[in-house]
């Protein structure tokens, strides 16, 4: 296992294969906790009110189970949650964090209960100052708790299936005409500068549009300069669209003569 | 090398479709056992999707897909390179009769060293008492244990009226919670390398010292035996617990003559620490019940002899507990 300075854990299983897990921040971490807590403060809040309705029968009663009900709500509901929720409170869902084993293995319930009750430590002095120190000095960002209980809170993965068709596919192509430059254009183009166009397509609709305009002229010439077209089949093609048929040529092998 | 990504999705996607189901469904029934046909194509899966993965960051860096698959192999690593047993359906009772006095005894080590804490707390708070009478000002945490116990003994005794009526149950609740929290708190201290949760155990025996010294000397310890004992047999014990596991987090932190990384150390004592607290928890349920409902009640409403024997059977019926209790289960399984 090793640590990237990208606030990434990044895991090897026993087959080689590298895989990275975004750890979550304090910051982050804090906003969720914060979450829960008011979510706490209303479930007390309610069950409160529906107590008092219980008050009319028994004053004694309606104490006693308030009493345990806070303790069962305040101590059970980070464990409940993460639980039912594999590694997730409602704080986590909303900031898109969960609970993880630090091996990346499957959350034990003991793992939850741990974590949960080290809490305790964590909230002293008061707001988390324990824990929060510890979060910012651990290098996985880790509390008293997490580190106890060997866990980890890391950023949700996106797990929707992606879709390049929209990206490479179905648009006319006009460096497609020429295969011999197109078959050069492939020789010559490192990996990485492929990557580097595929992510900016990828990416285009978050920049400014003064910094699109600058990325993407520069890579178009980073690639007029690998292999030069004729003028007919660039002409009238800005910058973006020259980048975009470069890298359908690079990751599309089928060739297409439009 | 730069993969063709479109025919790569084209071949690899009904594969990753596959995997995603079959996590989804072993997340909506984590219970359920695969057969091994079943097994051997969810590993064929996995290990496609990871040898994809590596195809993407060797050839082509998409970070789309490689985020999906990073995702996708992560799930499917912790399914099947878990080697702990998955938990199965729990038997409470079985749990409590069983699996907590067995995981007591695994660690006796622990305990002893909460007890031998716990009473040089009591051994410093009693020589404290008698050598400097105006400390018990400074030790006694409540206003009504710094009163001389003779004049408590008489006014507990005289009284007619019941100051818990209709708060029993209440007085109860908050007692259980409260000492609850004691030993939680006891606990978790042992991630200060035991630091704290010494602390604290030498602080609650200084104050358990002090009163018991301070009624002795004053020549009510039946009172205080009658008053103390039946929930305090089960109470303290409880405390102790806390303090056990405390003790055992704290010993898998520092790791003496353990060559285990300490991940593995506190990965293995995580069930014990949640057996021992949960266990504690449910025995201070029923001291915090016997607080309220008996402890607080003295000569004449109840005889201090009755609650003295009440008090030492509960506490020969603990120690038997935590000592035979499941060692014929025990016996079997090895």
């Amino acid at each position: 296992m090793r640590y990237a300075r990208t606030n990434t854990l990044l895991l090897r299983t026993p087959e080689g294969i590298v895989f990275s897990l975004p750890l979550a921040g304090p910051v982050s971490r804090f906003l969720a906790w914060g979450v829960d807590a008011a979510c706490i403060v209303a479930a007390t809040s309610l069950l409160h009110e529906f107590i008092g309705l219980l008050g009319n029968i028994s004053a004694g009663l309606a104490d006693t189970v308030y009493v345990i009900a806070y303790f069962v709500i305040s101590i059970g509901y980070g464990i409940a949650c993460e639980w039912y929720w594999r590694g997730q409170t409602i704080g986590k869902r909303v900031l898109k964090l969960r609970v993880m084993d630090a091996q990346a293995l499957r959350l034990d319930f003991s793992q939850i209960v741990v974590r949960n009750l080290l809490r305790f430590v964590d909230l002293l002095p008061g707001l988390y100052l324990v824990g929060g120190t510890a979060c910012v000095l651990s290098r996985r960002f880790q509390r008293l708790g997490d580190l106890a209980a060997n866990t980890i809170v890391v950023r949700n993965q996106e797990t929707a299936q992606p879709n390049l068709e929209q990206l490479l596919g179905g648009k006319f192509n006009s460096l497609l005409e020429y295969r011999h430059l197109t078959a050069r254009l492939r020789q010559r183009t490192s990996p990485q500068a492929a990557a580097v166009a595929l992510d900016a397509l990828l990416r285009r609709d978050e920049l400014e549009p003064q910094a699109r305009l600058q990325l993407f002229a520069g890579l178009a010439d980073h690639f007029r300069s690998l292999v030069e077209f004729p003028m007919e089949a660039v002409e009238q093609l800005s910058d973006e669209q020259y980048v975009r048929n470069v890298t359908e040529i690079l990751y599309r092998r089928t060739e297409r003569t439009n | 090398m730069i993969l063709d990504l479109t025919r790569f999705l084209a071949e690899e996607r009904k594969h990753w479709t596959e995997l995603e189901a079959t996590l989804d469904r072993i997340d909506r029934n984590p219970d359920q056992r695969m057969q091994l046909t079943e097994l051997l194509k969810f590993h064929e899966l996995y290990e496609r999707a990871s040898a994809d993965l590596a195809k993407i960051e060797t050839f082509a860096s998409e970070p789309e897909i490689r985020r999906y698959l990073e995702g996708l192999v992560a799930r499917a690593y912790s399914e099947i390179h878990e080697t702990r047993e998955k938990q199965t359906r729990l038997n409470p009772w079985r749990w409590f009769v069983e699996r907590f006095p067995q995981t007591f005894r695994r660690h006796l080590g622990p305990f002893w060293l909460a007890l031998a804490v716990t009473i040089a707390g009591c051994v410093f708070g009693g020589v404290a008492i008698r050598i400097d009478p105006e400390a018990k000002q400074v030790i006694m945490p409540f206003p009504g244990l710094r009163d001389d116990p003779s004049e408590r003994v008489r006014r507990e005794e005289s009284s007619k009226e019941d100051r818990l009526a209709g708060h029993k149950s209440t007085f109860a609740a908050q007692l259980m919670t409260h000492n609850t929290q004691v030993a939680i708190f006891t606990m978790a201290l042992g991630i200060t390398w035991g630091a704290g949760t010494m602390i604290t155990l030498f602080y609650n025996g200084v104050i358990l010292g002090a009163v018991a010294v301070d009624y002795v000397y004053a020549g009510q310890a039946r009172f205080l035996l009658g008053w103390l004992l039946p929930h305090g047999a089960i109470e303290i014990p409880a405390i102790l617990l806390g303090g056990q596991a405390g003790f055992l987090l704290a010993s898998a932190l520092i790791g003496w003559g353990s060559r285990k990384p300490r991940r593995q150390r506190l990965r293995e004592i995580a069930p014990d620490l949640t057996t021992i607290i949960f266990g504690a928890g449910i025995l201070l349920i029923w001291a915090g019940i016997v607080e309220s409902f008996l402890s607080q009640y003295h000569q004449p409403v109840i005889p201090y002899a009755l609650k003295i024997a009440f008090g030492a059977t509960e506490l020969v019926a603990l120690t038997l507990f935590l000592a035979r209790s499941g060692a014929a289960a025990e016996k079997r399984t090895k």
